[in-house]
């Protein structure tokens, strides 16, 4: 394993959706602020920095990672996909996140960048979840406007859809 | 005249077909594709001026100290450190926060020569960037002498609890009395009295974004410019600029496009915006703070716990006669604007949704060492009808009747609005038996007794619980007066109403721009606004572009503006109906004159304005709207321009509190009706909520799906509220819940769904006949689940939270002592956090040696990790800094450490204090060594600790493991230092100075 100076700045370089991207950060820089500060990506939201309200949830190499819980320069070489990278293009919205928006699974919207990253990584690999599993699975994220039932029936709806989809594009 | 054929034309154009109005539709918010992809905007999304400095603000580890001196020498000579400021520099360009009540008090953002809760911010210092500054607040040194705290209402005024603040003698801020109707005689001729005691516990809504503040100060023009997440009320506007030695005009406050979440705590922010300005004012630099978790738990704001004792005079037939209300309310340390507004707030509304007449009141304020209290949604709702709901379960019990037939006979009849209640609030419209007997059918009432029935039959612990609650919104700006006395208050002169304001704005080509102050924190008020202002003008929603930010150096605002008393809907919403109908009518008498018609005869229709009874007779919409910027020549001479139109508005029913002390305190009452069934596990004691029930009218609903998303978001926040959450405190002070693991919020899995039931009685008092809706579950939940909690378990007090171990102690009495032979950890204190261990190491090296090397302190610097250094003031004893990690927390202590009962070389009994910025305690230990027969020698120790501070706010589930770890660590690096024959070698001194640290001292 590499040792680092703690005084000193290291680069970092990984993938962010997709880009690759590069800058400086001492070895205490918390993932989550490297994140915003130093690359600009604000779309991942800071709640609690203790690992608890997963407002700051990103995917790192394919797992679910609370970037307030990673430091900056372990993720060196990595593949990093943050809500920044959901959506198809700039101006369309993801099928995920458009079933929030009709559901009203949202009001200030401070935590849902670490929610859609939850569910955007576990729909993926289990397209026809019972709303008891993404209860389960929403359990690790607080947010204190909706009551959660929007969001629950937003990724039930989500998955329907896709799967449906899939069953006509198959047929 | 105009305004009404606009009004007639509107209605008329709603009553066709596929043309529905766009309010009353649950269309897909405006905000959210922003808010989904990364986009918001919130305050630390935004960039700042290059050179914007960052601040750390260093708090106090004590409830109740003097600051005897602070020493920041060594913070500001680390690199990157532009100023360090102190109470002292803070109030020099600074003065006292405004207090609510007449007394001389002082209420400072800093701690001046006194700390008065813990995480009272004690020093702020500014650095290049927020690690360095956090880096220099720990290198900061502030000695302090402790004072006995107090944490309880009714504790802070008895006669040898210790004073917070000269000026309140005996803790009371304020002790008023009221008396409406006839009480005492209304008591003395009731057949019946019943009472309750009702302690209402301290918690917060905790929004996921905390408090954040950019400032600068332009010296040349000395004026602050202040970006800030507050959330208004813009009253507090005042009280800044006040602080800040500058003229309103002076004070440029304005917010970012997102916030996220306030639910009332983001109005407590204030003291901060101070705090931050006058370092930027020192530094001549911007300077930007972002509050991290910690801090918002222990020291942002909190709603107050209150200690309430209510009696009612009731007849036979269970109508009740009288209330007797004694209310002790706890603000915290300092008395903040606008407390002890929590109190008033409800005055007009004591009697909730019962017709009683003769009422008396008496009202404390008190100071206690806790975080100071705020805005926080429900907002003196919660304990007022945690107390007189309970009370009505209470009188159904006495009288052998059911809950719900106490209800129905005190409600107040549906012909008698608007209603005047004895207090003073003017309620506006409602039908409370309608909706009582809707919710009852709709929510199944009979079935869910048939369940309880059931359930019990089985042996289950099941209950069920109601409320009827009024919800009140639209505060008017002068019910905080009422804590003045009449004569007091006209001194002072009125304060009444509360202007909303609304600016319809035109462009050249023709587009709609709204902007309201109305400062949201996630409630959709841009989507609402584009749906009011679309059916206005015939357009639709997504052709109305909606800015609510708001910047006081150039938008309409007033005292009233913000986001507060759940006022949006009721007064911002109707005064932007208001602006735009102002703009249609003199856009109808321009096309009238162009299309050569009567004004009466315009219609706005489908993005065209056209007659009404020849509809090809028309004109753009576009082309009109942007006539009075092309064309103002061609104008009607009547018509006046459009380009840009403000309206402000305030309900003339918000009048001040007369003579007797009556006041209407808000403009509109929506009446909520919950019951539910709860089900308590018989052995774990954890309580579900089986079935909600909650029945809304908040009058004319502009958007179906928002106004259930408020109701659904105040449920699971009334929830944790009943069920979880408590900002708790150690009798000493010490603050207990400072995480988010320990102040537990519900998630997925504990929220269940409730079934929404809506009535619509519009508002006669509102231009869209919308009642406020966003409060109202915080206060029926948790009083409903209490009520179903008491039902559950027969119990006739609860308090909450009803977390299961004290559910645990009503039911089954405290817990027995442990069977003989397992010795129990027994608090110094009540309330102290109690950490015991021990353990045993093998080394290397005779006894005698390692007796030596225990007491080397040149040895420790390379065996303890974070030991900065070592002094040895005696043989026996030791002063050493260290910094110490635990669980989220990383500090620097000074540890103090005695030895006692030496035995060289074979026992050693240490007793030690230890003192940083994140906690104090004392610890006390015993080591042995024994030769282990090998040469080497066996070491055995013990420890027995207590702590206080910032450190007791993580939690001892955190610190009980963390003291394990860390000193199985240093055994283990000892063990390797011992083998590897170096110099060094154990000491006990290291031990200590590591244990010391982690718990700290008491003094």
């Amino acid at each position: 394993m590499n040792r680092l100076e703690a005084d000193a700045r290291h680069p970092v370089r990984f993938t962010l959706n997709g880009k690759a991207v590069e800058a400086e950060a001492e070895p205490r820089t918390l993932l989550s602020d490297f994140l915003r500060q130093q690359l600009g990506a604000t779309g991942t939201h800071v709640g609690c920095e203790h690992g608890v309200c997963g407002a700051c949830t990103i995917v790192v190499d394919d797992m679910l990672t609370r970037a307030c819980l990673t430091l900056a320069v372990q993720v060196d070489g990595c593949d990093i996909r943050t809500v920044e990278g959901i959506a198809p293009s700039p101006d369309r919205l993801s099928a995920l996140q458009r079933a929030f928006r009709r559901n009203h699974a949202l009001q200030c919207g401070f935590c849902t960048a670490g929610i859609l990253m939850s569910l955007d990584h576990y729909l993926s690999r289990h397209p026809a979840p019972t709303e008891e599993e993404i209860r389960e699975l929403l359990s690790g994220h607080l947010c204190r406007c909706t009551g959660y039932t929007p969001i629950i029936r937003a990724a039930l709806e989500a998955a329907r859809l896709a799967t449906s989809s899939e069953e006509t594009s198959d047929a | 005249m105009v305004q009404a054929a606009v009004r007639t034309a509107i209605s008329c154009d709603q009553g066709k077909g596929d043309e529905r109005p766009w309010v009353g539709r649950s269309i897909e918010r405006v905000e959210d594709a922003g808010l989904l992809s990364g986009r918001g905007r919130f305050i630390d999304d935004l960039g700042v001026q290059p050179g914007t400095l960052h601040a750390a603000i260093l708090r106090s580890p004590h409830a109740h100290a003097d600051i005897l001196a602070i020493d920041t020498e060594a913070a500001k000579r680390l690199a990157g450190v532009a100023v360090v400021l102190t109470g002292e520099q803070v109030k020099a360009v600074t003065s006292s926060l405004v207090v609510g009540v007449k007394a001389p008090v002082e209420c400072w953002p800093i701690a001046t020569d006194r700390v008065r809760y813990v995480g009272e911010p004690v020093a702020v210092v500014v650095a290049t960037d927020r690690a360095r500054a956090e880096d220099a607040a720990e290198l900061i040194s502030v000695e302090y002498r402790p004072r006995s705290a107090v944490v309880d209402p009714l504790g802070t005024l008895a006669r040898e609890a210790p004073v917070l603040h000269d000026g309140f003698p005996g803790n009371l801020a304020s002790d008023r009395t009221f008396r409406y109707g006839d009480p005492e005689q209304a008591f003395a001729d009731a057949p019946h009295r019943f009472s309750i005691d009702v302690k209402y516990p301290r918690n917060s809504c905790t929004p996921i974004e905390t408090y954040g503040v950019i400032a600068s100060h332009d010296a040349a023009e000395d004026a602050f410019d202040i970006l800030a997440n507050f959330q208004g009320p813009f009253s507090i506007h005042t009280v800044i600029a006040r602080a800040l030695k500058v003229p309103g005009n002076r004070l440029r406050l304005r917010t970012p496009p997102d916030s996220g979440g306030s639910f009332g705590v983001k109005q407590g922010v204030f003291p901060y915006i101070v705090l931050i300005a006058a370092a930027a004012r020192v530094a001549g630099r911007p300077v930007k703070w972002i509050e991290d978790r910690l801090e918002h738990l222990a020291a942002s704001v909190s709603a107050t716990n209150r200690a309430t004792t209510l009696s009612a005079a009731v007849a036979a037939d269970g109508k009740i006669l009288a209330l007797d209300w004694d209310q002790i309310e706890d603000c915290g340390a300092h008395l903040r604007a606008p407390e002890p507004a929590t109190l008033y707030r409800m005055h007009g509304n004591m009697t909730g949704a019962y017709d009683i007449r003769h009422v008396k009141i008496r009202n404390r304020v008190v100071v206690t060492n806790k975080t100071p209290t705020g805005l926080n949604r429900g907002f003196g709702g919660p304990q007022v009808y945690f107390a007189l709901e309970r009370l009505v379960q209470r009188i159904a019990l006495g009288l052998g009747v059911e809950p719900l037939d106490v209800i129905r006979r005190n409600l107040i009849e549906a012909n008698a609005f608007p209603y005047r209640t004895a207090s003073g609030a003017l309620l506006d419209s409602g039908n409370y038996q309608e909706a009582v007997a809707r919710a009852i059918e709709g929510g199944k009432f009979a079935e869910l007794k048939a369940r309880r029935d059931e359930a019990r039959a089985q042996g289950r612990l099941y209950g069920i619980g109601l409320a009827a609650v009024v919800e009140p919104s639209v505060s008017n700006m002068g019910y905080i007066t009422t804590v003045l006395t009449a004569a007091e208050r006209r001194k002072t002169g009125p304060k009444n109403g509360a202007q909303a304001t609304a600016t319809i704005g035109l462009d050249p080509v023709g587009s709609v721009t709204v902007h309201v102050a109305s400062v949201p924190q996630g409630q959709g008020h841009r989507t609402v606004l584009s749906q009011v202002v679309a059916d206005v003008f015939g357009l639709e929603p997504k052709d109305i572009r909606v800015n609510t930010e708001i910047d006081t150096a150039k938008d309409a605002w007033s005292i009233a503006s913000g986001n507060y008393a759940s006022r949006f809907a009721a007064a911002v919403a109707g005064t932007a109906k208001l602006a735009a109908e102002r703009v249609a009518g003199r856009l109808a008498r321009i096309a009238a004159s162009q299309l050569n018609v009567e004004p009466a005869d315009i219609v706005f229709t489908r993005g065209f304005v056209a007659s009404r009874h020849n509809p090809e007779n028309r004109i753009a919409f576009s082309r009109v709207a942007a006539l009075s910027h092309w064309s103002p020549g061609s104008l009607p001479d009547d018509a006046g321009q459009t380009i840009r139109e403000t309206v402000f508005w305030t309900p003339p029913e918000l009048t001040p509190p007369d003579d007797e002390d009556r006041i209407n305190s808000s403009l509109c009452h929506g009446f909520i009706f919950d019951f539910c069934g709860v089900e308590i596990d018989r052995t774990t004691l954890e309580t579900r909520i089986d079935r909600y029930v909650t029945m809304h009218d908040c009058g004319t609903i502009l958007h179906p799906g928002m106004v259930n998303g408020q109701i659904r978001g105040g449920f699971a926040q009334a929830l944790g509220a009943a069920l979880y959450e408590e900002y708790a405190y150690a009798d000493d002070g010490s603050f207990l819940t400072g995480t988010l693991a320990d102040y537990l919020l519900p998630t997925t899995t504990e929220v269940p769904e409730p079934q929404i039931i809506h009535m619509e009685t519009p508002s006669p008092f509102t231009p869209l006949g919308a009642k406020g809706v966003g409060e109202g579950n915080c206060m029926s939940t948790p009083v409903c689940v209490a009520n179903a909690v008491a039902d559950a378990l027969g119990l006739v007090d609860v308090t909450l939270p009803l977390v299961p171990a004290r559910l645990a102690e009503l039911v089954r009495g405290a817990e027995p002592p442990p069977p003989s032979g397992h010795p129990i950890a027994r608090p110094a204190r009540q309330g102290d956090r109690q950490l015991r261990g021990e353990g045993q190491a093998s080394l290397k090296g005779a006894p005698e040696r390692v007796w030596r090397m225990l007491l080397d302190p040149a040895t420790l610097q390379s065996v303890i990790p974070g030991c900065q250094r070592v002094d040895k003031i005696s043989e026996t004893h030791f002063r050493a800094d260290v910094t110490l990690g635990i669980g989220p927390v990383t500090g620097r202590y000074r540890a103090d450490v005695e030895l006692f009962d030496l035995e060289p070389p074979r026992a050693v009994r240490l007793r030690g204090a230890a003192e940083g910025a994140l906690g104090f305690g004392s610890a006390e230990g015993r080591i042995m060594l024994a030769p282990d027969g090998r040469g080497g020698t066996q070491l055995t120790y013990s420890y027995d600790a207590a702590i206080g501070g910032k450190v007791a706010s993580i939690g001892g589930r955190l610190l009980d493991g963390a003291t394990r770890v860390i000193i199985g660590q240093f055994f283990a690096a000892l063990a390797r230092k011992a083998g590897g024959g170096a110099a060094g070698g154990f000491s006990l001194f290291a031990w200590l100075a590591k244990l010391a640290s982690l718990f700290g001292g008491r003094r």
